[in-house]
């Protein structure tokens, strides 16, 4: 069988799953009984329409970059990691403590901390179920659920009853001290020419970009990446190479619950500068949902990334301007995008597959 | 001894909240049974419990009938299920991500809907007595509630239930029945353990697992009509807030048969009463057991069976795979 020409499957596909995602979502928009085209001309213009908005979809992105390379790691040796979402809420602990506990230590001593606080918070709440997949053959995908539950519970009792600033009633901790946040980039920015206006864009957005890059670097040209990959398409197969699966996957899923854990920086140190309940927001989710339509490949998961960003960003202006559409609204266009581009692949890819393979055979 | 007797009417009174707590996550875990036990992975119980919910409520509210709701209800989990099969079975897509989808998806499209069409805030208007099911009294129930040990077990245990908790009782041994005892089941627990045999025999594997992802939906329909239309009386957003997935532990924690999960779900339920109960309220030799310890307490157990550590947990062994006929 004759590969599908590279452009096919790396552009048209994904113009084509979006598509199909897009139609499906307006056909909710007129169950609603809103115009589509006028709602994706808000959205457009909510998320990109000035400098500060573009400000906000980047900052989005950043948190939902972090996520999507996560899963997708997870998705290479054909583990589900569906945990994101909690390991970066422990993260989020990690960063937390290290921030509260800096008192007066210099900022460039507490960015490394904490992103190591956050990288380690994370890879250490996916260690249990990647030990359990890897050594008892329990589920990665039950356990994180389980473990996404857990970490709620646990959050939620840390918060209310130890971490708590005293004499306030919401559970969050104190603020940070300033030299325990995150910088903006909106000065910088400025320096450069490019308003942002007052957006969170901050610090995280740059890590979030190099760690884009040593995800591609760990995938694609180191041996562990390999035996990843290979793993990922056949254990027989890899086990026969001499590939130890049960170290590939903990180190495959400690890989993943650390940039999951990355996600936390954004929230917790770069914009909110205290630790809350449920800052994850979900970002955990949309991560499944920006590695599938990113084709798990990181050029691919900065681009989905940013398309999420400016969903959640222009999905925040669309329920100002059309009161009937809320916010949730995003998160339907997230499940559909998941659907045709995740579980119904299959569906989309074999028709386009056999018509641009069927002119080349002619030709041959 | 009147503390023995305080004591006993507490634990009754337990036992009433337990079977109430126990009946959605009962009918959810049963419905999954039968997916899982054809060998497709049902993380979706959440999103059709939530779809059913909402259409429930939402067809009562306009319709004002219990049933018509009751219908709407099984009839959106039916349809969810069914994209799933055409999903997972059809076009052997990822069976968890097409599940996470759906979850996705009607956690968002509730909520859409819900407040373009009531204008409530996503919620759905409150439902009178004809438009929810309402509870049933056994007779003779508040005459025999007095008589000491048998009369409040009657009275708060027994009866005083609405239909849909009956129905999740009569569930358990009908399904038990309907996997062990029956043709369609053989056929079912086959596909699920060793597909190809059962093709093989001439026995088609998307038809069964379709089939079985049908009884998932009807019975994930009951689950969510008993939330919005009898437990309470209108959709609230994410009303289902992760029994789907607490009903998809004790399947697994009942080892995906019927008898353990109803053990599982009561044990889930009984968790969740004492957790309301104590709220902070000092235990004799313990102290305060935090409510989050509580709450987290399932997964835990769930985590630590899957590992092995409590007994052991098989899952049917062509779960998650889907089905290539051979050429």
């Amino acid at each position: 069988m004759r590969p599908v020409p590279r452009w096919v499957s790396l552009a048209l596909l994904p113009a084509v799953n979006l598509s199909v995602a897009l139609l499906l979502s307006a056909v909710v928009v007129l169950l609603v009984g809103e115009s589509p085209i006028r709602a994706l001309r808000v959205l457009t213009a909510g998320a990109f329409g000035n400098g500060e908005a573009v400000g906000y979809t980047l900052y989005y992105a950043t948190n939902f970059l972090f996520t999507g390379l996560a899963v997708a790691v997870a998705f290479h040796g054909g583990l589900f990691n569906i945990g994101a979402e909690g390991q970066a809420y422990i993260a989020g602990l990690a960063v937390a403590l290290v921030c509260l506990g800096a008192g007066s230590w210099p900022r460039w001593l507490v960015i490394p901390a904490a992103v190591v606080a956050a990288a380690t918070g994370g890879a250490a709440w996916a260690f249990v179920p990647a030990w359990l997949q890897a050594r008892r053959g329990s589920h990665v995908v039950i356990t994180t659920i389980m473990f996404n539950f857990i970490a709620s519970a646990v959050m939620t009792y840390l918060l209310v009853n130890v971490l708590i600033k005293p004499g306030q009633q919401s559970p969050e901790t104190r603020e940070f001290a300033p030299s325990a946040w995150l910088p903006a980039l909106h000065d910088p920015l400025h320096w450069l020419g490019w308003e942002t206006g007052q957006s969170p864009l901050n610090l995280a957005a740059l890590v979030a970009l190099a760690a884009g890059g040593l995800v591609w670097l760990y995938l694609w040209h180191t041996r562990w990446g390999y035996e990843l990959r290979a793993l990922g398409h056949s254990e027989t197969a890899a086990l026969y190479g001499g590939i130890p699966p049960a170290g590939t996957v903990i180190a495959a899923m400690l890989i993943s619950g650390a940039l999951a854990g990355l996600m936390s920086l954004n929230e917790v140190m770069g914009v909110q500068h205290r630790l809350l309940l449920n800052f994850t927001g979900g970002a955990g989710y949309v991560g499944i949902a920006v590695a599938l339509m990113g084709r798990n490949h990181p050029v691919g998961i900065v681009l989905a990334a940013v398309l999420f960003g400016a969903l959640y960003q222009g999905g925040s202006e669309l329920s100002f301007d059309m009161p009937l559409l809320t916010r949730d609204m995003v998160v339907v266009i997230q499940g559909v995008i998941i659907l045709v581009c995740g579980a119904l692949e299959q569906a989309l890819q074999q028709p386009l597959a056999a018509l641009f393979r069927r002119p080349a055979r002619a030709a041959a | 001894m009147p503390g023995l007797t305080e004591g006993f009417v507490i634990l009754v009174l337990f036992a009433g909240a337990t079977v109430r707590g126990a009946a959605p996550l009962v009918l959810a875990a049963l419905g999954g049974l039968f997916a899982e036990r054809s060998g497709v992975v049902d993380i979706a119980l959440e999103g059709k419990m939530l779809a059913a919910a909402f259409a429930a409520a939402a067809t009562a509210a306009v319709t004002g009938s219990a049933w018509a709701g009751l219908g709407a209800a099984v009839a959106a989990a039916v349809f969810l299920a069914l994209l799933h099969g055409f999903a997972c079975v059809t076009h052997r897509g990822n069976q968890v991500v097409s599940g996470m989808a759906l979850n996705i998806t009607v956690s968002g499209l509730t909520v859409v809907l819900g407040y373009a069409w009531f204008h409530e805030g996503g919620q759905t208007p409150l439902l009178g007595a004809g438009a929810r099911f309402g509870p049933i009294d056994w007779p003779g129930a508040a005459r025999l509630a007095p008589l000491p040990g048998i009369g409040p077990v009657y009275a708060e245990v027994l009866s005083g239930h609405n239909i849909l908790v009956y129905v999740a009782a009569a569930a358990v041994p009908a399904v038990a029945w309907l996997v062990y005892r029956t043709r369609f089941g053989l056929r079912l627990r086959a596909v699920g353990e060793s597909p190809g045999a059962v093709d093989t025999a001439g026995v088609s594997v998307a038809r069964t697992r379709y089939q079985a992802l049908v009884m998932s939906g009807v019975l994930c329909g009951l689950s969510g009509a008993y939330l919005s239309i009898a437990h309470h009386a209108s959709f609230i957003r994410d009303m289902s807030a992760g029994k789907g997935y607490l009903a998809l532990a004790a399947l697994i924690f009942g080892q995906w048969r019927p008898v353990p999960t109803l053990g599982a779900c009561l044990l889930f339920a009984f968790a969740d009463a004492v957790q309301v109960r104590l709220q902070g309220t000092p235990l004799p030799w313990i102290g305060v057991v935090p409510v989050q310890l509580i709450q987290a307490l399932p997964y835990v157990l769930t985590v630590a069976l899957l590992a092995g550590f409590v007994g052991r947990a098989v899952a049917p062994r062509a779960i998650g795979v889907p089905y290539v006929k051979e050429r």
